[in-house]
């Protein structure tokens, strides 16, 4: 197997997923290979990584993602995470993720109750994740959010934790919606499972404003690849 | 059994549809200096009796009904 090998990284469909197809074409256009998941599966197919997608899964009923956590793909993915697999959520996912006690804090409503839909600038806090290996610590990344609910919130203890376990992966530079410390995005206590509100398979080419999203997309698809090329 | 849930935004919690609501509430000229909003569920359940049916509304409350580290909940069975 050759360091171009293609790496297969599920993308998990609940119903009201909507960026699924995007990651999709996003990995795909980064060499690996996507497999997308539908919810009810109670098993994930052999893959060197996991994404939970962005939109309204479940309706957002009750909560964002408090739904969703009960998907029979839930279990599997629960497993694939506590082995080590490398997952990630964004914008839903990372709301599934936190509901489902993968990913610590949870995500209520926006401070300006607004939807928000426009391009944010974050800044890299941790450049040595399997996220984001191809970033720099203190790099500016231009990544789009397009979300209602999407305030991050961690209590006075989680907070001090996460921050002295350097947990948080991502800040706004201009906080759009009220998240505590600036949080765009965290990691789970041993650094295989991430989420954030942005959107980097929508920006993963120019035309689309900017690729930044690669950088974070890219470093996932360098991780899995790793990972399959060790146990080959 | 009937029996009702209330889910409420913990203290602390920033609630922006509360503010916005006081808010407003304000401009209509009530004197409303705090207004916070959360979530009734009413179900209605057999599992024979109050005892149970408590205890398995608790359970519910933890799992999905409401998420503990933003919310805090009250449970009242209504009628037998």
């Amino acid at each position: 197997m050759s360091e171009h090998a293609r790496p297969r990284i599920a993308i998990v469909v609940f119903p009201g997923s909507n960026d699924d197809r995007d990651a999709a074409l996003a990995f795909e256009s980064l060499g690996a290979e996507p497999v997308l998941v539908w919810h009810a599966e109670p098993e994930l197919p052999d893959v060197g990584a996991v994404v939970l997608p962005g939109g309204f899964s479940y309706g957002d009923y009750l909560r964002c993602g408090a739904i969703a956590r009960f998907a029979p793909v839930m279990g599997a993915v629960r497993r694939f995470a506590d082995e080590g697999g490398l997952v990630l959520g964004i914008c839903n996912g990372f709301q599934v993720l936190c509901e489902a006690g993968l990913l610590p804090g949870a995500l209520r409503p926006n401070k300006s109750l607004s939807f928000i839909c426009r391009d944010v600038s974050l800044r890299v806090e941790r450049a040595d994740t399997p996220f984001t290996t191809r970033t720099e610590a203190g790099q500016s990344l231009t990544i789009p959010i397009k979300h209602g609910e999407g305030c991050y919130f961690a209590d006075d203890e989680l907070l001090a934790e996460l921050e002295s376990d350097g947990r948080i992966v991502l800040r706004y530079e201009d906080n759009p919606n009220g998240s505590i410390a600036d949080i765009a995005g965290v990691a789970n206590r041993d650094g295989n499972v991430f989420g954030l509100m942005p959107h980097p398979e929508h920006a993963v080419d120019p035309l689309l404003g900017s690729s930044d999203g690669v950088l974070v997309l890219g470093s996932l698809v360098d991780a899995a690849r790793e990972r399959l090329l060790t146990t080959a | 059994m009937k029996a009702t849930v209330l889910v409420r935004p913990k203290p602390g919690i920033l609630d922006p549809q509360g503010q916005a609501v006081q808010r407003s509430l304000q401009q209509l000229g009530f004197p409303v200096q705090e207004a916070r909003i959360g979530r009734v569920v009413d179900l209605e359940l057999d599992l024979g009796d109050a005892q149970r049916t408590r205890a398995e509304l608790e359970r519910m409350c933890e799992q999905l009904l409401a998420n503990p580290l933003i919310e805090s909940y009250e449970i009242s069975v209504t009628s037998e």
